[in-house]
């Protein structure tokens, strides 16, 4: 039955197609709009990233791939993509072990205000970046709440300026990544254990499991869906940080958290190496598709 | 099921303890922003003050970035949300030949980041003489929405109801009137749940606006925001006051359709 419904439902599909040009009608504005306003552009990055052009002057110089050297070989640039990496430990994996264990959480056992704790830890979630970056730079300020609490409870050892340090600046910054992207992690697994069958948990406790031995056999191995999401959405979130390192640092202090987007906005408009940005635009570009195939790959595989 | 009492207590406090760190910051920018704009303020007016709002909207200008950020975001949702239904309908419903790279075109752009394209774009606009215009502004927002916006509508209409089409199309009906009058109805919270989502990426974003409006004719809430925290140092009430500004449409919106954005954005982590 299910296969003749399947059939005929295909069929029926076809004979609304109508003429063969209809569906083109229906597609062209947005193939308008995509091609002209992304797709186009991006072929046009390709093109630029193989030029070297300062933006102001009409003359380009073709080089080859030399910007793309450059891009592996500028200390600065290299330095860049390897905060991205450090920004992807704060935006994906703290948050996928702290999600893990909210998670696991709030499904054991009746917990009271689930519902409230969903809407509040997912509320990061779609605050504008600029205002989370304009919060915790109050947060994190020389007599801000973070050092006036550390000093207030003793341990004024610890209060130092958190975007002004060349160490702390870092993980400061990607802290801020962490939370965001908890509320995301967390409601995302919430949603995957919700639909794990309830009586393994009845097998395992019959068995004698402990909570422990029950999140590694039933819980970990049934939310493998949910956590491949969950690591793609954020490493891309990483990978894409701009808005934040604009507004709290400006790559600073010194290149201590310059990251790659920053990097094709400063070599576009404040540098005029535009030829280099769109190279680290198309680079950025591969290694998201890439995470994005690698992650997948490995969440698929049974 | 069921836990110990000793469990049950640890949980409560753990979720406690992280309700309270997402909440702190929000509340920190909330009493900084009704709180006094300098010494002065705090003697004679004691600590709460929502004048900080109106000044913020006009010594900060906030309430022109607002009406800016308005307009961008009607353009972006009407025209993506448009546009999409129809590109949806087409590959949901119907089948054709170059269906299948043609979704793949749509899923590309869900993930390339619009620091690839936003570069040379904004230099082929420059020429056409779209820089510093609304459109400027608006136009690479539609086209990442669209992509976006194609692949939730298609999936909503490859879900919709073989039967209720057929029906239609028997009484004589033709595509565009199944999809307007009998499908689009039908697909109201779908459709929803993609205004809300377009609306919200749009009122947030901020590498467009800052890149495509160097003059800065076109500024958007984030944007005022982040250069009124450049210039005035000192303000921390009225930034403060700013950032409650910027970000409130989204959060009212959010508190009182959360049930759609969570959806929206679990549901959109394309997964094919």
């Amino acid at each position: 039955m299910a296969d003749r419904e399947g059939l005929t439902s295909d069929r029926r599909r076809n004979r609304l197609a109508g003429p063969a040009w209809l569906p083109w009608v229906y597609l062209a504005p947005a193939l308008l709009l995509y091609g002209g306003f992304l797709l186009f552009p991006l072929a046009r990055a390709a093109q630029y990233s193989l030029y070297e052009w300062d933006g102001l002057t009409p003359s380009s110089t073709f080089v080859g791939f030399r910007n793309y050297l450059a891009v592996i070989g500028d200390p600065r640039l290299r330095e860049a993509f390897g905060h991205a990496g450090v920004l992807i430990f704060f935006y994906a994996v703290l948050p996928l072990a702290i999600g893990l264990i909210l998670a696991t959480i709030l499904a054991r056992g009746k917990v009271r205000g689930r519902g409230f704790f969903r809407v509040v830890i997912f509320l990061p979630q779609v605050i504008a970046m600029v205002v989370i970056a304009v919060t915790w730079r109050q947060l994190y300020a020389p007599d801000g709440p973070i050092n006036a609490t550390l000093r207030a409870v003793g341990l004024g050892a610890l209060a130092r300026p958190w975007l002004g340090d060349y160490f702390w600046t870092l993980p400061a910054v990607g802290f801020i990544g962490t939370w965001v992207s908890t509320g995301l992690v967390t409601v995302l697994l919430m949603a995957g254990i919700a639909r794990i069958p309830k009586d393994l948990y009845e097998a395992a406790r019959l068995d004698g499991a402990s909570a422990v031995q029950e999140f590694f056999a039933i819980t970990l191995p049934s939310l493998r869906g949910e956590i491949t999401v969950a690591l793609t959405l954020t490493i891309v979130a990483a990978l894409k940080t701009f808005d934040l390192v604009y507004v709290t640092t400006r790559g600073g202090p010194g290149t201590s958290t310059t990251v790659p987007s920053y990097e094709v906005y400063r070599n576009a408009f404040e540098l005029g190496r535009v030829g280099i940005a769109t190279a680290i635009g198309i680079v950025l570009t591969v290694i998201i598709f890439a995470i994005n195939a690698v992650v997948n790959r490995i969440g698929d595989r049974e | 099921m069921r836990i110990s009492g000793f469990e049950r207590a640890a949980n409560y406090v753990i979720l406690v303890i992280f309700a309270f760190i997402v909440l702190a910051p929000i509340g920190v920018i909330l009493s900084l922003a009704f709180g006094p704009q300098n010494a002065v303020a705090e003697r004679e007016g004691g600590s709460f003050h929502p004048e900080n709002f109106a000044d913020a909207w006009v010594i900060g200008r906030f309430g022109q970035y607002l009406l800016t950020s308005v307009a961008v975001a009607a353009i972006v949702v009407v025209l993506s949300v448009t546009v999409s239904i129809l590109a949806g309908y087409a590959l949901g419903t119907m089948r054709f030949r170059g269906q299948g790279i043609v979704f793949l075109l749509f899923l590309l752009g869900i993930m390339v980041p619009a620091e690839a394209f936003v570069i040379p774009l904004f230099f082929d606009l420059r020429q056409l003489g779209l820089t510093n215009t609304i459109w400027g502004v608006a136009l690479p927002q539609v086209a990442m929405s669209i992509a976006f916006g194609t692949y939730w509508m298609r999936t909503y209409f490859r879900s919709s109801s073989v039967a209720l089409i057929e029906a239609a199309r028997l009484d004589g009906a033709g595509s565009l009137r199944i999809l307007w009058q009998i499908l689009v109805p039908v697909g109201r919270p779908a459709i929803l749940t993609l205004v809300l989502l377009v609306f919200m990426w749009t009122w947030n974003e901020f590498l467009i606006p800052l890149v495509m409006s160097p003059n800065a004719t076109i500024r958007t809430a984030p944007l005022g925001l982040a250069f009124f925290q450049g210039q005035y140092t000192q303000g921390t009430a009225l930034l403060a006051a700013g950032a409650v500004l910027v970000a409130a449409p989204v959060v009212v919106l959010y508190i009182f359709l959360q049930r759609h954005f969570i959806k929206g954005m679990l549901e959109g982590a394309v997964r094919e």
